[in-house]
């Protein structure tokens, strides 16, 4: 028993389900209770999306120091405009306009690596001027408007069993595919080893930057699904709609285990910083501070998490 | 000679265990004035360890540290500095993106004022000149811009450098693996220079004849002991390989005369022409041969390499390949190793497509290649899935061996390969190549080591980036591949 519980703590993502599981509490005490399982059910549906473009964000970051994708919040209100104006409001159309959003998205990736690549660009300045190319598309040709989802498409993002979202049960499985993905195949290998050493892996035969092309068009396409399902959720595309999963989608990665050094990575803390993140925001909302202290107190909080997290990786 | 008598460093009954492994099992280890004092043993025997422990790096489990009559409690690296000690170890220490001059201001913080670069500069190239005339690095180089030979070189003049704290202990971890004859012999002579001045030295090598020529006194250490120490004389080779344990065959050649001394007449693999020959002398290998890749060090032997490497995934001029290739890092850190991994990870990640079941990675095929390569090339651990890092240098470099020879790479280029790697291993190593090169594989081994060359059926010289001389298996001789290497084409 201690021998399992010490295994467990050894595990990087334990401390992100730890905060998550105590700013829920620290929130239910506040109500007496009241409304715990509703908070639970909202949290998942909310983290969802932050979910899906962490394990995009995760992909990209693993590939070594420098990789990181801040063209996210763009792609993903362009392709949340795509994917509703393709629909048009009839559920006939739901899969044609997710395929317009991925494309949207891997269209977003492409781009991205093509910046980092044949302009050698440093990724970090590459995504954020293309995320600007995109904000500045997406605005041409959303025109501002607010395009509603098919109500077939809105109600599935709403659909719960038991109080358990549909969409969080999908993304489980999304995210264990992505597990495996990590660890028992030879992409994620890859992306594992040009993280930790780009020369080595080139030297020991592996395609490199194929790999690299890979991932900046998987973690476009994330965007551009999270784009969808999220003009889907909230009921209209807009182009601020992917706003706050620029640090988001980092937090969650760095909160959840995985090294920004590269070459580390995490799947399950994904989901645990992603919870703890909904759950941070929804326990202050109880406890009603203002919006200044809540932004602060993010900010501090989940400095304090990744110092803790670092803190318990170099003792070992 | 005359002040031998003055112990300047004692270690007494020192321990350390890393983990589960224990690499020093209660040392004792001194030091005079004035001597120069070699340490030789198998790869793991505790050497790095016991020179980390000296220079303050490493804290001991257990153990007393005397240093100028002194019992050192509180003993760090900073001490160590104070107290004159000084190490070259064996994973280079420079910072890459500093120059020459740069990393020398970073040793000898005492190098102040508007003109520290000047200074620093002029320290570390005066040093240079000292021990090797001719060396051809200036102070404004970047070291990430030095090929690792002369990285060494760099390293091996700092420690020697003096500003306001003395040099009293140099310990040297082998010094000489990525040098070539020609500068090893320079900083050689240079070590017995600085000793009879008073300098000390802890000389560590593989290299068994650079030990019994330039030491007054050896250690040999096994599984975390010194196992003798005695005075230099009372040594040869054989004694020492004896000490060592392990090896019970002296050094035989290891290839019999039985190769036929013309080029084979199996298919051409390799064909290549270094990119600064104009014309002339092509590197050719046919299936099944071993070919060597000679003179001084940095003369273009890896960046030919390099070039049959690339040519093997897209078209390149001048370099025809004709199956897939695998290469043997030499210097590990920055080429060869994932420093996450675990050992049959870093083994496996050469063949993942040849793990695959289906369309996932087995666990199981992947423990197998690893054990399998664990037991053929002895690989000292207890676990291969402990982390790669917790290896001895020279059983990662093996484990960087096993990689390539597990693959299924018909053309395997090694990179001067063999640094760090101690002398019972290099003759296994030596037999594996042979058979794997009778079962049909071609090796093109650069090496700064002669020796290695008679391990060879054909060996091409290298001058400032082109082939200058083409030796036949008999022709091969060190006279000829020095003098290849300095007289230009012949």
């Amino acid at each position: 028993m201690i021998a399992a519980l010490a295994k467990l703590a050894s595990k990087p993502w334990i401390w992100s389900f730890l905060g998550a599981a105590l700013v829920w509490l620290a929130a239910i005490a506040f109500t007496a209770g009241y409304g715990a399982g509703g908070m639970l059910t909202a949290a998942l549906s909310l983290s969802v999306f932050t979910v899906i473009v962490g394990v995009g964000q995760m992909f990209v970051i693993t590939l070594g120091p420098g990789n990181v994708d801040l063209s996210l919040p763009a792609n993903i209100g362009l392709a949340s405009a795509v994917a509703m104006k393709v629909m048009d409001g009839d559920d006939r159309m739901v899969a044609v306009g997710l395929a317009a959003a991925l494309a949207s998205g891997l269209c977003a990736g492409v781009a991205n690596y093509l910046l980092i690549w044949a302009l050698r660009i440093p990724p970090i300045i590459a995504t954020l001027s293309a995320s600007f190319v995109i904000q500045s598309i997406d605005i041409s040709y959303g025109r501002g408007l607010q395009i509603k989802p098919p109500p077939g498409f809105a109600d599935f993002t709403n659909i719960q069993i038991l109080g358990v979202p549909l969409i969080a049960v999908l993304t489980v499985l999304f995210t264990i595919g992505a597990g495996i993905a990590l660890h028992r195949m030879v992409y994620g290998r890859s992306v594992l080893a040009i993280g930790q050493n780009i020369r080595a892996a080139r030297l020991a035969g592996l395609k490199v930057e194929p790999i690299r092309f890979l991932t900046y068009s998987i973690c476009g396409m994330l965007g551009g699904l999270d784009g969808a399902l999220l003009a889907g959720y909230f009921r209209g595309a807009n182009v601020d709609i992917g706003g706050e999963y620029l640090l988001a989608s980092i937090a969650v990665v760095v909160i959840g285990g995985t090294s920004v050094a590269g070459g580390k990575a995490n799947i399950p803390g994904v989901w645990g910083g992603a919870l703890f993140l909904v759950l941070l925001l929804t326990m202050l909302n109880t406890f009603g501070v203002s919006a200044g202290v809540r932004l602060l107190l993010t900010g501090l909080i989940i400095v304090a998490v990744i110092t803790a997290a670092g803190g318990q990786k170099t003792t070992r | 000679m005359a002040v031998a008598d003055v112990t300047i460093v004692s270690l007494d009954g020192v321990e350390k265990s890393f983990g589960a492994v224990r690499a020093l099992g209660g040392v004792n280890f001194s030091v005079s004035r004035s001597e120069c004092v070699g340490l030789v043993g198998h790869n793991g025997a505790g050497k790095s360890t016991l020179m980390h422990v000296l220079a303050g790096t490493a804290a001991p489990d257990k153990g007393r540290i005397v240093i100028a009559g002194v019992e050192q409690r509180q003993y760090s690296a900073a001490r160590a500095k104070d107290l004159g000690v000084r190490c070259v170890f064996q994973e280079l220490s420079l910072c890459p993106n500093l120059t020459v001059a740069e990393n020398a201001r970073v040793f000898h913080p005492a190098l102040r004022g508007f003109n520290w670069r000047r200074k620093a500069g002029k320290l570390i190239v005066d040093k240079l000149d000292e021990i090797f005339p001719d060396h051809g690095i200036g102070a404004s180089d970047l070291i990430q811009d030095l090929s690792i030979g002369r990285r060494q070189m760099v390293e091996v003049a700092r420690a020697f450098t003096v500003s306001d704290r003395p040099a009293d202990l140099v310990i040297l971890d082998e010094p000489t693996s990525s040098l070539d004859a020609h500068t090893a012999g320079q900083l050689l002579a240079f070590v017995r220079r600085s000793v009879a001045n008073g300098v000390s030295c802890i000389f560590i090598s593989h290299i068994l004849g650079e030990v019994l020529r330039n030491c007054d006194r050896i250690a040999v250490m096994r599984d975390g002991k010194v196992v003798v120490a005695d005075r230099a004389e009372a040594f040869d080779r054989n004694k020492l390989i004896a000490a060592m344990g392990g090896v019970h065959q002296s050094e035989r050649e290891v290839n019999s005369a039985s190769v036929p001394t013309g080029r084979s007449q199996a298919p051409v693999r390799v064909r290549a022409l270094p990119a600064r020959q104009s014309e002339g002398v092509e590197l050719i290998a046919h299936e099944g041969e071993v070919i060597g890749l000679a003179g001084l060090a940095g003369h273009g032997q890896t960046d030919l390499l390099l070039s049959i490497f690339s040519a093997s995934t897209r078209r390149r001029v001048g370099v025809e390949v004709a199956a897939p290739v695998a290469l043997v890092a030499g210097d590990r850190q920055s080429d060869g190793i994932f420093p996450q991994w675990s050992i049959s990870e870093n083994i496996g990640v050469r063949s993942l497509s040849k793990l695959r079941d289906g369309l996932l990675i087995s666990r199981r095929r992947e423990d197998d290649l690893a054990n399998a390569w664990r037991d053929k090339i002895k690989i000292r651990t207890p676990d291969m899935h402990n982390n790669i890092l917790s290896l001895s240098g020279g059983n990662q470099q093996k484990a960087l061996f096993a990689r390539a020879l597990a693959s299924d790479a018909a053309i395997v280029l090694m990179d001067d390969p063999m640094r760090g790697v101690d002398f019972g291993t290099k003759l296994e190593v030596y037999a594996l190549i042979r058979e794997e090169a009778r079962a049909g594989r071609t090796f093109l081994w650069y090496t700064t080591e002669t020796d290695e060359l008679k391990n060879c059926d054909h060996v091409y010289v290298f001058r400032n980036g082109a082939i200058v001389a083409d030796l036949a298996r008999d022709e091969i001789s060190e006279e000829r591949v020095i003098q290849s290497s300095f007289a230009g084409a012949h």
